[in-house]
């Protein structure tokens, strides 16, 4: 009984072990991302990112159909485009990030809007939008896992610089130049990351995957590293029973790995170690010293 | 030999000076008080000399340093203390210029921090968040950095603001060990008597400099008038300036 519910889906139908497959790879890449995304105050750039792939992946879509890879590469080159634009006008001008941002991504979102309006079906909106992660074929997979280990192989390498950066950007600038670079590669990472969910969840809710678990991870630790480590599982699990929600109840899939999410995320502000309310209100009785 | 050399330096924003026509010299190995009101331009020139700040016009020769061999402690560090970051990993970021993007951290260099810690009187800080450090032992976190930069120029922006007396006594006494071992140290200052009793060299500065040299001949009731009349307001209105270097140090 609880085996037909909770692993026969997956020994019995390979879509849903591709799809397994597709949010652990997801997991693995966006959770570290969005845990950055979340300490560098940037939760909604994540967001307003996804908006700004909108427009290429929408090209893609009108030069050659429903090809994952090309709206893949249209969605790479629109969000690049986008995150450098933004990230060189703040860097340049006395403009903030956000603000720059914000201008780029209403009018790359204006324009995506305006490119499916003019060729797309309701259908093929609906995909653009939500995503369907239990259509994945073998190429998107092989897309999805490479994005996947090029970001964890990247963050590795600007791991240090990003870091400090994060902390203390002044002290960065006095010692190296490492940091602009630094934070412009990251902003791609988002962008790959993004698109990446893009195919499983589509443009609206890419983001959750990486923001959600982050949000989660805040709650249990205050060590970088365990954060990201408790980010990738909450991600993993969520995805998991996203999965099985979704294939028990006919919920789409995207959605169900969202609110599967959203669940942990309530659990962990009401009962989470560091900060939850629950701690808040019954700290125990204080402490010697 | 000099540690700093000011070639008719104008630092400001948005062509508006904040410090006008400086020019001179700072020795190595030397300890420069910076005084002056607030908005005397104290931090810009702090700022122009660890190259954060470009010049408008003339231009400082660091003689021989690179910047890698400045260590800054800003006035209002831009740091984010809700980071998860411990005081152990936060002070090893000092070692960047051993450790760059790739170095290993090895059992020396472990040991080296955890003594820069202890000698800023934060044994058993190690594995704190910064977050939950006081203002005056952030600002002791702040010099351990600094202690392990192990940098020949030492620059630190009003390093004893809102920090009390025993921190600021231990504190001064690593600046004067710094200086003992033969590093140059500027600090932009406020408290007159500190400066008077521990600082060798003072740089009077009101948008300008007033005045330049041993801190016993050039810290005097006169000077700090002058200073303290200065003009905070930028002139919106004003003209180009043509003026050359109206002041050059001894």
């Amino acid at each position: 009984m609880l085996y037909d519910a909770l692993i026969g889906p997956f020994t019995e139908f390979e879509f849903m072990r591709r799809a397994l497959a597709a949010v652990i790879a997801l997991a693995l890449a966006g959770a570290p991302i969005g845990v950055f995304l979340m300490l560098r105050r940037m939760s909604l750039v994540g967001d307003a990112m996804a908006h700004a792939i909108l427009p290429g992946a929408a090209v893609g879509f009108l030069l050659s159909g429903l090809n994952l890879f090309a709206m893949t590469a249209g969605g790479l080159i629109a969000g690049f485009a986008v995150a450098i634009l933004a990230g060189v006008v703040a860097r340049s001008t006395g403009l903030k990030e956000d603000a720059s941002l914000a201008t780029f991504y209403l009018a790359s979102l204006a324009l995506g809007v305006t490119i499916v309006s003019i060729k797309g079906t309701n259908i093929d909106l609906l995909h653009v939008l939500f995503g369907n992660i239990l259509a994945m074929d073998d190429q998107t997979l092989l897309v999805v896992a490479f994005n996947a280990t090029i970001t964890l192989l990247v963050l590795a390498v600007i791991y240090r610089p990003l870091v400090i950066e994060s902390v203390d950007p002044l002290f960065l600038r006095t010692v190296s130049r490492a940091g602009g670079p630094a934070h412009l590669v990251f902003l791609a990472l988002v962008v790959i990351n993004l698109v990446n969910g893009f195919q499983a969840l589509g443009t609206l809710l890419a983001v959750g995957l990486m923001i959600l678990p982050a949000g989660i991870a805040r709650f249990w630790s205050r060590d970088l590293t365990a954060m990201i480590c408790i980010a990738v599982v909450a991600a993993a699990v969520s995805g998991y029973a996203g999965l099985v929600l979704s294939f028990q109840t006919r919920v789409p899939s995207g959605p169900a790995i969202i609110l599967v999410a959203t669940v942990l995320y309530v659990v962990s502000v009401l009962f989470g170690r560091v900060g939850g309310i629950l701690r808040q209100l019954f700290p125990g009785r204080h402490l010697e010293a | 030999m000099a540690a700093l050399h000011f070639h008719n330096v104008t630092l400001g924003y948005d062509r508006h000076p904040a410090v006008h026509h400086l020019g001179g010299k700072i020795a190595l190995g030397s300890l420069v008080a910076v005084i002056g009101p607030n908005g005397a331009g104290k931090s810009t020139l702090l700022r122009g000399i660890v190259g954060i700040l470009r010049p408008l016009d003339g231009s400082i020769h660091l003689g021989g340093l690179d910047s890698k061999d400045i260590a800054y402690l800003p006035q209002s560090a831009e740091i984010d203390r809700s980071f998860p970051i411990s005081v152990f990993d936060f002070v090893s970021t000092g070692l960047w210029r051993a450790a760059g993007l790739f170095g290993g951290i090895g059992k020396a260099a472990r040991d080296k921090i955890l003594r820069a810690i202890g000698s800023v009187g934060l044994n058993g800080f190690e594995n704190r968040p910064i977050g939950t450090l006081s203002g005056g032992q952030m600002q002791r976190v702040l010099f351990a950095r600094v202690l392990l930069q192990d940098a020949s120029l030492i620059v630190l922006d009003e390093p004893f603001n809102a920090i009390d007396s025993k921190t600021t006594a231990d504190l001064l006494a690593l600046v004067k060990h710094w200086h003992a071992e033969g590093r140059t140290v500027l600090a932009a200052l406020h408290d007159l008597e500190m400066v008077r009793n521990h600082f060798s060299e003072t740089l009077v500065l009101a948008r300008g400099p007033v005045a330049w040299g041993p801190t016993a001949e050039v810290l005097t009731p006169e000077n700090l008038l002058v200073a303290m009349r200065m003009c905070e307001a930028f002139d919106d209105s004003a003209a180009a300036c043509g003026e050359d270097g109206r002041f050059q140090a001894a």
